[in-house]
């Protein structure tokens, strides 16, 4: 490899150390021991991070970026940008880098508050949404007759239960009244 | 126009949306005339991935006409038919300059690990997918291909994913003649690894599953040796027994986030979502394979961290290779062993379903239903 092409891989040049001051550098390399094959190409690799780049799309919706990227990358999806309660959720992860927990926790937390947006949102437009429909229980019914009538047996078993627990809860203290 | 709508875990519709617009000046609008739902969408439809918001359009898998294209695309017209792959890649980034095109830098402002794909999230660049009547298709210059004449369009929906995707795991492995293959997962996408395990000159290929109908299929199109996981009282001590007690040479995950088979990975990765999923075919991978062998994987796990056995990894020397497929080049060669006969993609269509029916799809595609293996969404219009 030429010193030339050296310096076009080495990420920051300004911190590079002259590779002629250490004995034996190099002697080693061998340009078929690539685990990465068929991925890299070496030749037209550079690691400056500088490349030609897309002409840069603009932004008409709110966008949120990682703090990872040096840029805005030139290209981006515009659905659905972040609003709400779930958007202010999303705001606050993008504080955090890809590495760290929190910003994938409070992600998934803002997609669930998201859903009830969804449906506030649904009814908010006189939209009443059919859930049944849009989980797919038509098909359900016509592939696993028997498996959903054994759900919906469930359901009414639990809910029996808890209706249950709630009645006798109330009458139990309605017998015996709080001392305070 | 149509299009898929998420509302939610399990949630699905088709509602009336804006038409795609050109946003870029490399943007084409594309009618869809096929798209597919994946298996990886599922961990979308089941609210696995962080970032899915409420009235997004799934959808990385499609093809479709060419309605109109922005000024910068020099290379396609208004009506070309064209399979779109699922990444969405720029072409000359530091990342797509070294031909992996499912990694590229310039798609995807919200995270650095991932590229963009169509209708995957806002953690994979926030882009409508193609379950609709129509999709923008940004780097249309780069990524979109033209479908030969010859090609039925239910073969050419099958390139934009789970080919490319089965052969990379296959590539990856780096399989020598005679090997022994080991692929976890009999979906989609682990038929297709197993099928091209031959194509690199396997000697035997194995495939583990859970569904016997699923196991049936790769019977018939791969073909392999199966096995149904649940008849066997522990997964890696059979695989070292039936390989003379050393290990496959090669084994693949091509199950990802939502593997079953271990209480504790459900819990803390499908039911709780502190790890990026189940990862337990990753652990069976690791167990299973020879030492000093290789590991591929192409199952989608999530962005957070893993229980992955670590330590087996470097006890053993295994070599790991792992990535979403570079779709666009693979095409070239795929699109070869389509017209010769070595690969039959469309013998896995199971679903021809109208998209106006997407929530049943989902539904049948989700539970197993059905015997379903593949489902293929056709617009009204299409
Ligand atoms: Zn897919
Ligand atoms: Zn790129």
């Amino acid at each position: 490899m030429s010193d030339t092409n050296l310096a076009l891989r080495i990420s920051n040049p300004s911190k590079a150390v002259d590779t002629q001051s250490i004995v034996g550098w190099g002697v080693d390399a061998d340009p078929q021991n690539d685990p990465t094959y068929p991925y890299r190409n070496r030749t037209e690799d550079n690691h400056s991070g500088e490349w030609r780049r897309p002409t840069q799309q603009e932004a008409q919706v709110e966008l949120l970026k990682s703090v990872e990227h040096k840029w805005l990358p030139a290209v981006f999806g515009t659905a659905s940008p972040p609003s709400g309660v779930s958007g202010s959720m999303r705001r606050l992860a993008f504080r955090w880098s890809e590495s760290n927990w929190a910003h994938w926790l409070l992600l998934i937390a803002a997609d669930r508050v998201n859903m009830i947006e969804g449906l506030v949102e649904d009814l908010g437009r006189g939209h009443v949404p059919n859930i049944p429909k849009e989980m797919g229980v038509p098909a359900e019914w016509r592939h696993n007759k028997a498996g959903l009538l054994k759900k919906l047996a469930v359901a009414a078993a639990i809910g029996g239960t808890v209706t249950g627990l709630i009645v006798a809860k109330r009458n139990a203290g309605k017998r015996e009244p709080s001392a305070s | 126009m149509r299009a898929m709508n998420y509302r939610g875990p399990y949630r699905v519709r088709v509602d009336e949306k804006a038409m795609p617009r050109i946003e870029h000046p490399r943007d084409a609008v594309v009618k869809v005339t096929r798209s597919c739902i994946c298996g990886s969408d599922l961990h979308l439809y089941h609210g696995m991935v962080p970032d899915t918001r409420v009235g997004q359009t799934f959808g990385h898998e499609f093809c479709g006409i060419v309605e109109e294209v922005g000024p910068e695309v020099e290379n396609l017209k208004a009506g070309d038919h064209v399979l779109v792959p699922f990444n969405i890649a720029c072409g000359q980034c530091h990342f797509c300059k070294q031909g992996l095109f499912g990694n590229c830098h310039e798609s995807n402002p919200q995270a650095t690990a991932v590229g963009g794909i169509f209708g995957y999230s806002h953690t994979a660049g926030g882009y409508d997918g193609g379950q609709a009547e129509y999709a923008r298709v940004p780097y249309a210059d780069f990524g979109p291909t033209i479908i030969p004449d010859w090609m039925d369009p239910d073969d050419a929906v099958l390139l934009t994913d789970v080919v490319p995707t089965g052969y990379q795991a296959a590539e990856m492995a780096g399989i020598q003649k005679g090997d022994t293959v080991v692929v976890f997962g009999a979906g989609p996408v682990g038929i297709l690894a197993a099928r091209s395990a031959w194509l690199f000159g396997a000697g035997r290929v194995i495939v583990i599953d859970h569904i016997d109908y699923r196991l049936e299929s790769v019977k018939s199109f791969a073909p392999a040796e199966v096995y149904n996981f649940k008849e066997l009282d522990d997964v890696v001590v059979f695989m070292k027994k039936t390989t003379d007690g050393l290990g496959a040479d090669v084994c693949i995950d091509a199950v990802g986030a939502e593997a079953t088979g271990s209480m504790l990975q459900t819990i803390l990765g499908k039911r709780l979502k502190l790890e990026a999923g189940s990862a337990i075919a990753l652990h069976w991978a690791i167990n299973s394979v020879k030492k000093g062998g290789v590991v591929s994987i192409v199952g989608v796990y999530g962005p957070t961290g893993n229980m992955v056995p670590i330590g087996n990894v470097v006890n053993k020397g295994l070599t790991i290779r792992a990535n979403q497929a570079s779709v666009k080049r693979l095409l070239p060669k795929l699109i070869e062993h389509v017209r010769t006969g070595n690969i039959n993609p469309k013998a896995i269509i199971s679903h021809r379903v109208p998209l106006d029916d997407i929530a049943d799809a989902y539904h049948i595609f989700s539970d197993k239903l059905d015997e379903c293996i593949k489902p293929v969404l056709l617009p009204s219009g299409a």
